[in-house]
């Protein structure tokens, strides 16, 4: 049967996992705004954004990982807009994360045309390559799976573990959660809520530009306009997904990317033959809506998320 | 001049002066206190008290003066500074976030923010140890949501207890516990005093006062009017320099009851299990019990905002069909509701759209179009009967305070000639003389011949006015007590869900 010999296959597993390390750099990225009580709409831009800035500075001449940084630090300055208006300014942040969605990209294609003006297919960059870990990647499909991705991939499952460790493991993560469950809490400790919330908020966007750079730096090795495709909308619900956990997050984004995979290999069976493609371009999503309609039943919303917090106001 | 002035001094309030806009706050306070002292901080809505406490604590920033605590002036406006001064404070909402363990909202800002660990294994331990000391038992590691209010404050206790403050403030602390439970605050309280600590607490109600305070400071619209050793004072002194004036608190009649306007028999409904209940004309009946524990559904149920799910519904000796809050107010039922600010009125909306909100469909509209003047006409009637203080008919209502919003609300209520009121925590946040007005109209509507339910959480309001009082636990209720026949700690007892076994 094909469907067994594709989910057997250690390349159907590699490309999930390839597929899957994008979505778990900007899940991560929103995972953390939400954790702090700021929904950060402008993920999408912020991953073009990022794909774009990292893929210039690495043509520019930067090594590939001053290309990441270069994306991390855009990410961080888009995520400072959004900090600043959301944040003190306490305005709604839908109205702010779309706004800052269109503007990132507008300016993404602005500056594109700026430094590349006479060019009509963007340049190739030497993008990451595949770093096999000895004798880890030995091991039969999970080896090739998981052990024989690109730097980037691998930094990708390092910050789940890093994140996970931050938010439950010290002071810092536990006034983060606390800014997203009770920034009373926090405030009447002394602690500065504008501060904690800015904070998560730039650096889960300095991830969020990350995951775009991943895919101009590692999954590819140039930059498309429509490349980042809707993933930065699929970050928002893997978090929902995730229940606002780190691990689970990174278990949506693999079982997402998955499907994806697979329905690119279905295609090429005897069902291809059958069902035109656009049904097969669905099914990550509707499998996802699936998922998300059942995991996100006993899921804890962080009790503030949405809610500006002004001191002093009851 | 007692020992207590040898005593070091803790804390020391010079000059305070806070100003919010035209309103003065906080006039020239000045107050000490000694360490191992309890101090009361006794006054009416909107006396100054929580201002002043939040000053303290560095949430405000006082416009004069100066907050010393052991000898060290505080920077204003640094809530930071206080806590590592010593200062500890456990405020009237608490400050706590409900899906984190009580560990996780103990620890919050008490390790600094660079650490790489936050050492839960220790960090339990000392929470343990501090429980025990203190008699404050909690489970460090139960979720906050799923606390009782009683266990919240107990966690906002050790909060304070975890980071070695010297200086306790509590903003009312009583205001959401069964009397049984503020007697164990108490017994916690009085330890912690033993252990060293000074307390600050805010309060109104004089019996607790006398109880715990050793001293009394007494603030009437921002000014500190008074200061007293409870040993040289009575509860008529404090009450009278809290008001400036005698109080003369009303006496209520007790009466007996008509026909029963309003039955409930084994009512099932969310949140209620299976009560049965009779509101009889010419009566007022009370409802006690700690909030949460079915009278908000009771009251949903009764202005028709839920149906029953099972048992009978009489309304005025009809049996209910279909149940909803239209065919309430058509069947002459009042509701005075339990948060005036969020259902009782539209904050944007002026006087007169609020006075209107329930019959302007019918009174005050003529062929689909509203009829203003009328209903102008019917404000000012209402606000010159119900001596609501206020600009004019035109102002909106977010403008008003607290006790002239249930004035008007009241008059919303009682001009409709109901023969059901339910009042839901009427006088929740009034001060003395509105919580007399509206105590006092509450009584002639019974004398009217209306049926009154008075739902409330202070046991001593439902006593002074009830001719029935039911208790409420966790959606039962209890039977019918004839005022007099049960004592507080009777009534806490069934507050606190014993007794309805054997009634079952």
């Amino acid at each position: 049967m094909d469907i067994l010999d594709i989910l057997l296959s250690a390349s159907f597993w590699a490309a999930a996992i390839r597929i899957a390390s994008p979505l778990i750099f900007a899940t991560i990225g929103e995972l953390i705004c939400e954790r702090a009580g700021v929904l950060n709409l402008g993920i999408e831009g912020i991953m073009v954004a990022g794909a774009f800035a990292g893929w210039i500075a690495v043509w520019a001449g930067l090594p590939l990982w001053g290309g990441v940084a270069v994306a991390m630090l855009t990410g961080m300055a888009l995520g400072f807009v959004h900090a600043v208006l959301s944040v003190p300014f306490g305005l709604s942040q839908h109205v702010v994360g779309v706004g800052l969605t269109l503007l990132a990209t507008a300016l993404t294609f602005y500056t594109y045309r700026v430094v590349l003006p006479e060019v009509s297919s963007p340049p190739k960059i030497e993008a990451f390559q595949a770093l096999p870990i000895p004798l880890l990647s030995d091991i039969p499909i999970l080896g090739p799976a998981l052990f024989a991705q690109t730097p980037l991939t691998y930094a990708a499952f390092i910050l789940v573990a890093l994140v996970a460790w931050v938010l439950y493991r010290t002071p810092l993560g536990l006034a983060v959660r606390a800014a997203g469950e009770s920034p009373a809490a926090v405030a009447a400790q002394g602690l500065s809520v504008t501060v904690i919330r800015m904070g998560a908020v730039m650096v889960g966007s300095g991830f969020m530009a990350v995951g775009g750079a991943f895919l101009t730096l590692s999954a590819f090795d140039s930059f498309f306009f429509e490349m980042v495709n809707g993933r930065g909308w699929i970050c928002i619900a893997l978090v929902v997904f995730g229940a606002w956990k780190p691990g689970k997050a990174l278990l949506g984004a693999v079982l997402f990317a998955a499907f994806d995979a697979f329905q690119i290999r279905l295609q090429q069976t005897g069902v291809g033959q059958v069902l035109p493609y656009q049904v097969f371009l669905m099914m990550p999503y509707i499998l996802s809506i699936l998922a998300l309609v059942i995991m996100s039943r006993r899921a804890e919303v962080p009790a503030a998320l949405m809610v500006p917090f002004n001191k002093g106001e009851r | 001049m007692t020992a207590k002035d040898q005593a070091e001094v803790v804390l020391r309030l010079s000059n305070i002066t806070k100003r919010f806009g035209s309103l003065t706050a906080n006039d020239a306070v000045s107050f000490d206190l000694a360490r191992g002292e309890v101090i009361a901080l006794l006054g009416e809505n909107g006396a100054g008290k929580t201002t002043l406490m939040n000053i303290l604590f560095g949430q405000y920033t006082a416009d004069e003066g100066s907050v010393e605590v052991l000898g060290r002036a505080l920077p204003p406006g640094n809530p930071r500074a206080a806590l590592d001064a010593g200062v500890g404070m456990v405020h009237q909402h608490f400050t706590l976030a409900g899906n984190l363990t009580v560990w996780e909202n103990i620890v919050l800002g008490a390790q600094g923010l660079g650490g790489l660990s936050l050492r839960a294994g220790a960090v339990r331990a000392r929470i343990r140890a501090l429980s025990e000391r203190f008699h404050l038992r909690v489970d460090p590691d139960a979720k906050v949501g799923k606390l009782t209010v009683g266990e919240r404050q107990r966690v906002e206790i050790l909060k304070a207890l975890y980071r070695d403050a010297r200086i306790l403030i509590l903003d009312e602390p009583t205001a959401v516990l069964t009397p049984q439970e503020a007697d164990a605050l108490f017994g916690t309280l009085r330890e912690a005093v033993a252990a060293g600590l000074s307390l600050v607490f805010i309060s109104h109600k004089l019996h607790e006062v006398m109880a715990l305070a050793d001293r009394v400071v007494v603030l009437r619209h921002g000014k500190l009017v008074a200061e007293r050793a409870v040993t040289d004072t009575s509860r008529e002194e404090l009450a009278a320099l809290m008001v400036g004036a005698e109080v003369t608190t009303p006496e209520f009649q007790m009466h007996a009851g008509g026909a029963p306007l309003l039955s409930l028999h084994a009512v099932h409904a969310p949140g209620l299990n299976g009560v049965t209940l009779d509101l009889c004309a010419g009566q007022i009946t009370g409802l006690a019990g700690v909030s949460g524990n079915g009278q908000g559904a009771l009251s949903d149920l009764i202005s028709g905002l839920i149906s029953p799910t099972s048992g009978e519904m009489t309304v005025t000796g009809q049996p209910v069909q279909t149940w909803s809050p239209r065919t309430a107010i058509g069947r002459g039922i009042a509701r005075i509701p339990e948060d005036r600010h969020k259902t009782g009125t539209i904050a944007d909306f002026d006087l007169t759209e609020n006075a209107i909100l329930e019959t302007y469909a019918t009174e005050f509209s003529r062929g689909g179009w509203m009829d203003w003047g009328r209903a102008r006409a019917h404000t000012e009637a209402l606000i010159a009967t119900y001596d609501v203080r206020c600009p004019g008919p035109d102002t909106r209502i977010r403008l008003l305070s607290g006790g002239n919003m249930q004035k008007l609300i009241l008059g919303r209520v009682l001009e409709t000639g109901p023969m059901i009121i339910l009042a839901n925590q009427p006088v929740r946040g009034l001060d003395i003389g509105a919580v007399n007005y509206v105590h006092r109209r509450l009584d002639e509507a019974r004398l009217g011949g209306a049926a009154v339910l008075l739902i409330s959480e202070d046991l001593d309001e439902i006593m002074r006015l009830s001719d029935v009082i039911h208790v409420m636990s966790e959606g039962r209720l209890s039977p019918g007590f004839a005022r007099g026949t049960k004592t507080p700690a009777e009534l806490g007892q069934w507050m606190a869900g014993d007794g309805f076994d054997a009634v079952a």
